[in-house]
């Protein structure tokens, strides 16, 4: 059982409006990123950054929460004092207390002060935001092409010849300059351990830039409401040292393996309607409305996370897709059961 | 807690007539009627400003389809009998106040004509686009923009129309006099708003907009 | 003691009960400005409910992780539904009833300037509600899209397009809150009119109730903002119905352009469901404080800045959509500066308590949770002002916190506190004090239970509108506490509508004034007599009723 006891005593820290701070920072802290063996990923909290520019958000948002906790302690402090020294007792008599009416010195002193911090901060934030919102692709950058569907992620990697669906690689240490691009309605991409949200938007190019600065997995995932299944877009990122990228690269680049064991189901693939949507690189490349299947078995989920990426589930999918994630786009191909096991025998052989 | 209190203001038993309104402290010439039709013309003018940051967003956005330099011609007629309706409208309310309900009705008739001949010289500028052009509300941008800016506008001037036409009736059925004039002016100056938004609406499409 | 009473009494008045029916025609008929207060809060209250439950429809579904309580399709409406009704259908009448109640009494005038059109508004309102409730009512139709719209309350394009939504369910959206803004904007008409021209001889602008002030500057911000809302919406119906293109993006329209238009609304619409909470503590807290408010001018000021600047800070909703870095930087600083005028008037409140006789009755006790509250609010406002941070924590849980803390721990916590002081004087009868303190407590926790937690899950990464979540991700505790703070909160209500009940079958009357209070409402009957006052009072300061009671030191010796 993942819920470790300080999480939860950090959950009953004072319940006043005073210590939700407190109750944040305990129950961060013992909140473990224990990866499952299907899953993994854990946790995608903004407060363990593993790359630029989510660390320098960081930076930027723990000096914004020093700050209004201190305004909060002061004020809250401030008003409990109020509160609790000038209660009226049961034996106060009728008599009004003296009526006070203002003080421009006061008033004077409680706007200047305020003006001052939002001076501060708003030079801060400035300086942060042309800082850390890069318009123009940075020199040796690694080019990575994102558009969002209804409720999946195509992310195309254009110098080096390949698409791949919602499962995002990128090398150590080398910077990767995304642009951003929607086939439907809005989304947003927000993998948050790593860089801030940006929204894909038809119409329009968003770019947006991420250095990772350790390897791993991890999760994030659409942040837009864009319909039926936005809660099933699911994103992971995998951050390779620079050989595995490399590795994985040239494993992609290839066209589709050809086992002659699942010839038939390559066959029954190219003959039926599934090459109006879907490419598979080497047999049939006219399909774009749907994920790219080139590789389909180097990705651990299926449908952005719906389901395992296992002959299993491949076999439900491909009877029912909609039973699994409801609403989707594809729909049931309504194939007899050898067929549908012939596909998924031929998809599962497509690493 | 509850202290007993002498009532200045207690009321009596049974409701009593009407009592009279005390004068209040409003600025002079602030009445009911004047405040509440500038509050209107405050919202609708918000409301157009939509329209208009929408067309003007989307000048020179239309892919395909007729384009405004093509197609648009400067509303002349027009702009000549809207403006010169506002005229009218301001004669005839200071004839309405005067007494003269002779004048007051000719002046809101001419007002009424000349606002109908507008919509009119609008409706045969429609009829041109649509059949003429081939330009509809769904062809590109423009026709988006431009058949519902201007096709609000339009729809003010008619309900414009429909209250003189009402305030015409009034005078000349003898039923309106200078005791009215008041209300009167503020149709006028409901008319007044519809006319400064069609200078607006003039400078966004035909102006800039070419 | 009044003028001559000499007076035949009208045959109407000698009728002294009626039957229900006549009751009711005289309700539905009515336009007299407390009663159709008590229908626009009573109404309100009505769809609080509703929505509430639509809340907790969707908290028993996020309790545990890859819940199957609710499809996707089913929450996506309750999401949609609820946001719609507590924006709309709860905040905004309610506050238009507040206001409608209590602006002519506060000033000495006998009704709003246009009762018929007062009426109009009300009844415009209830068909806008209608209509969009209609909605669950209506059939699945051809493409499975009817029934209930599931874009959001603010239905971005091109989502809430033809193309994307099809069906009529997005129509209902559309419908109902246009109807309904007519009314808002009736009212706001109602409002400014009546403040500006019927005001009691001795009543100038500076001896204005603070609460009417308030009401001014949210009339005047009703007026700026919803004719841009329906101008919005009357665009997307075209697109849907005309094959206008404005947000149309595959015929080169513009999604982000609704966002502004949408903002540009939605966000002094948030001032316009805030302020009168403000307004309700500034009559609230000098009474129970036995203090005048602190720095009257301030607040005034204080307030009329906050109703100019609110009109320039809409895109702080837009800052993930790719905005340039000038607009981010204007919109970052215009938010930080908005949270000036607001911390001022937070400071004076404070003043007002100190030195004061705090007395700790209902009305009291929802205040100071509002207090506390709100500061909480406007500080993970600020943080959400931050444009870098804002890249992070927006559309996550955390915005989600924000606004409750905002909306409920400001708003509907005042307008409990405002129900409490005010009910007495509609209706003649006090609520019970130990069933408000029942209420209070129920709801607080709840409140807490539910909002405080939510802002763990928007750093944890959580997004907002999902229906579901994976077990890995670690959310799952947090949300189980945010679940198990609704059912305290729908307690609470449970308590409060208890109490309105008790109000009537065993009623402790209150008489014209239970708080010793100084405003003008005050020295009329409780519930006021339909003309409101015999005579039209004349005022010599800001709080009449103290003058009276303290001949020996007057407020005009200190204004």
């Amino acid at each position: 059982m993942r819920s470790c006891p300080q999480s939860i005593a950090g959950a009953f820290v004072s319940k006043g409006g005073g210590a939700w701070a407190g109750r944040i920072l305990i129950g961060l802290w013992a909140t473990p990123s224990v990866a499952r063996a299907d899953a993994g990923g854990g946790t995608p909290s903004l407060f363990m950054p593993v790359a630029e520019p989510a660390q320098s958000i960081l930076d930027y948002g723990t000096l914004l929460v020093l700050i209004c906790a201190v305004i909060f302690v002061v004020v809250m402090g401030l008003l409990t004092f109020t509160v609790i020294r000038f209660r009226a007792s049961a034996a106060d008599n009728d008599e009004e207390p003296p009526q006070v009416y203002g003080s421009d010195q006061l008033e004077l002193a409680w706007t200047i002060v305020p003006v001052l911090i939002v001076i501060v901060l708003g030079l801060i934030t400035a300086g942060r935001i042309v800082a850390l919102q890069k318009d123009t692709r940075p020199e040796g950058s690694l080019a990575v092409r994102v558009v969002g569907h209804q409720w999946w992620w195509e992310l195309e990697y254009p110098d080096l010849g390949f698409v791949t669906a919602n499962e995002l690689h990128l090398p150590l240490g080398q910077v990767a300059f995304l642009t951003l691009e929607s086939d439907d309605v809005i989304h947003s991409f927000w993998l948050p351990q790593l860089a801030g949200k940006l929204d894909v938007i038809p119409n329009r190019k968003n770019t947006m830039w991420i250095e990772p600065q350790k390897t791993g997995m991890f999760v994030g995932q659409c942040a837009e409401y864009c319909g039926t299944q936005h809660a099933n877009m699911l994103l992971r990122v995998f951050v390779h040292e620079p050989e595995d990228f490399e590795r994985w690269v040239r494993e992609q680049q290839l066209e589709a393996r050809r086992v002659d064991a699942h010839a038939e189901g390559r066959a029954l693939f190219a003959q039926t309607a599934c090459v109006n949507c879907h490419t598979v690189r080497g047999l049939t490349e006219i399909g774009s409305f749907g994920p790219d299947l080139t590789h389909l078995m180097s990705r651990t989920t299926l449908a952005a996370g719906a389901a395992a990426n296992d002959e299993a589930s491949l076999v439900d999918w491909l009877t029912d897709p909609d039973h699994i994630k409801p609403g989707v786009r594809m729909p049931a191909m309504k194939l007899s059961h050898s067929q549908i096991a012939r596909l998924a025998g031929y998809l599962s052989s497509l690493e | 807690m509850t202290q007993p209190l002498p009532l200045p203001f207690a009321p009596p038993l049974a409701p009593p007539l009407a009592p009279p309104r005390a004068p209040a402290v409003a600025p002079v010439g602030w009445n009911r009627g004047r405040v509440g039709m500038a509050c209107l013309i405050f919202g609708e003018s918000t409301f157009f400003s939509v329209f208009v940051v929408a067309y003007l967003f989307y000048i020179g956005k239309s892919g395909s389809g007729p384009q405004p330099s093509d197609v648009l011609e400067f509303p002349l007629v027009a702009t000549l009998c809207l403006l010169s309706s506002s005229a009218t409208a301001g004669l005839a309310v200071k004839a309405l106040a005067q007494g003269n309900a002779a004048r007051a009705g000719v002046a809101l008739a001419l007002t009424v004509g000349l606002g109908a001949g507008f919509l009119g010289a609008t409706a045969n500028e429609w009829f041109g686009l649509i059949y003429g052009h081939g330009l509809t509300i769904g062809t590109n941008l423009f026709g988006t923009t431009f058949y519902s800016l201007v096709g609000f506008h339009a729809a003010h001037v008619a309900l414009g129309l429909l209250m003189l036409s009402l305030v015409l009736g009034g005078v000349l059925a003898g039923k309106l006099g200078p005791e009215h004039s008041e209300r009167v002016e503020m149709v006028t100056w409901y008319w007044h708003f519809v006319d400064a938004v069609w200078i607006v609406v003039l400078t966004t499409v035909y102006v800039v907009g070419v | 003691m009044s003028a001559s009473t000499e007076t035949r009494v009208p045959e109407a008045a000698k009728r002294t009960t009626s039957g229900w029916s006549q009751s009711l025609h005289d309700w539905v008929t009515t336009v007299d400005h407390k009663r159709l207060g008590i229908l626009y809060i009573g109404a309100g209250f009505f769809f609080l409910v509703i929505g509430g439950v639509e809340a907790i429809l969707m908290r028993a579904q996020l309790a545990v992780p890859a819940n199957t309580f609710l499809g996707p399709q089913e929450f996506n409406r309750l999401f949609t539904m609820h946001g719609t009704t507590m924006v709309f259908l709860v905040g905004m009448p309610i506050v238009t009833g507040f206001g409608n109640y209590l602006i002519p009494l506060m000033i000495g005038a006998r009704d709003m300037a246009f009762p018929r059109l007062n009426a109009w508004g009300f009844w415009m309102f209830l068909l806008g509600g209608i209509v969009l409730y209609m909605s669950y009512f209506a059939s699945m139709g051809l493409y499975g899209a009817g029934t209930a719209p599931d874009v959001g309350w603010f239905a971005y394009a091109p989502l809430a397009g033809k193309a994307f939504s099809r069906g009529n369910a997005t129509d209902y959206w559309i419908l109902g809150i246009l109807i309904s803004g007519f009314g808002s904007v009736s009212g706001a008409i109602n409002m400014l009119t009546t403040t500006l021209t019927m005001r009691c001889p001795g009543m100038t602008m500076n001896r204005l109730p603070l609460f009417v002030w308030m009401m001014l500057v949210v009339s005047f911000l009703m007026l700026l903002a919803l004719p841009v809302l329906t101008g919005a919406q009357v665009m997307l119906l075209f697109d849907r119905f005309m094959g206008a293109h404005f947000f149309d993006t595959q015929a080169g329209g513009d999604a982000v352009l609704w966002q502004h238009f949408f903002w540009f609304f939605g966000h002094p619409e948030v001032y316009i469901l805030m302020i009168p909470g403000f307004a309700y503590a500034s009559e609230i807290i000098p009474v129970f404080s036995r203090k005048v408010i602190f720095g009257y001018s301030f607040m005034v000021a204080a307030t009329l800045a906050i109703g100019l600047v609110a009109v320039g800070v809409w895109a702080h909703h837009m800052f993930t959509v790719g905005m340039g870095k000038g607009l981010s930087v204007w919109f970052a600083v215009m938010t930080m500066i908005v949270g000036i005028p607001t911390g001022i008037k937070l400071f004076n409140w404070i003043a007002t308590l100190y030195g004061g006789k705090i007395l700790m009755r209902t009305p009291m006790l929802f205040c100071l949770g509002f207090l506390g509250q709100f500061l909480v609010a406007g500080l993970s406002g600020i943080l959400l002002s931050g444009a870098p941070l804002n890249w992070q924590l927006s559309d996550s849980y955390f915005v989600v916190a924000h606004f409750h803390y905002v909306l409920i721990g400001g708003l509907v916590f005042t307008i409990f506190g405002a129900c409490y002081y005010w009910f007495p004087k509609m209706t003649g009868r006090l609520l019970s004090e130990r069933l408000g303190r029942w209420h209070f407590w129920l709801f607080f926790v709840g409140f807490h239970l539910t909002f405080t937690t939510m802002h763990v899950q928007g750093v944890l990464g959580m997004p907002r509108r999902i229906y579901t979540y994976p077990v890995e991700r670690g959310w799952e505790v947090w949300n189980a506490i945010s679940s198990s703070g609704a059912i305290l909160q729908a307690l609470g209500v449970a308590v409060f509508l208890f109490a309105l009940a008790q109000a009537f079958r065993r009623p402790q009357w209150a008489g014209p004034d239970p708080w010793n209070a100084w405003t003008l409402e005050w020295s009329t009957s409780s519930p006021p007599p339909a003309y409101n006052f015999l005579t039209i009072p004349e005022v010599r300061s800001r709080r009449p009723l103290w003058d009276l009671k303290h001949p020996d030191d007057p407020d005009w010796e200190h204004e």
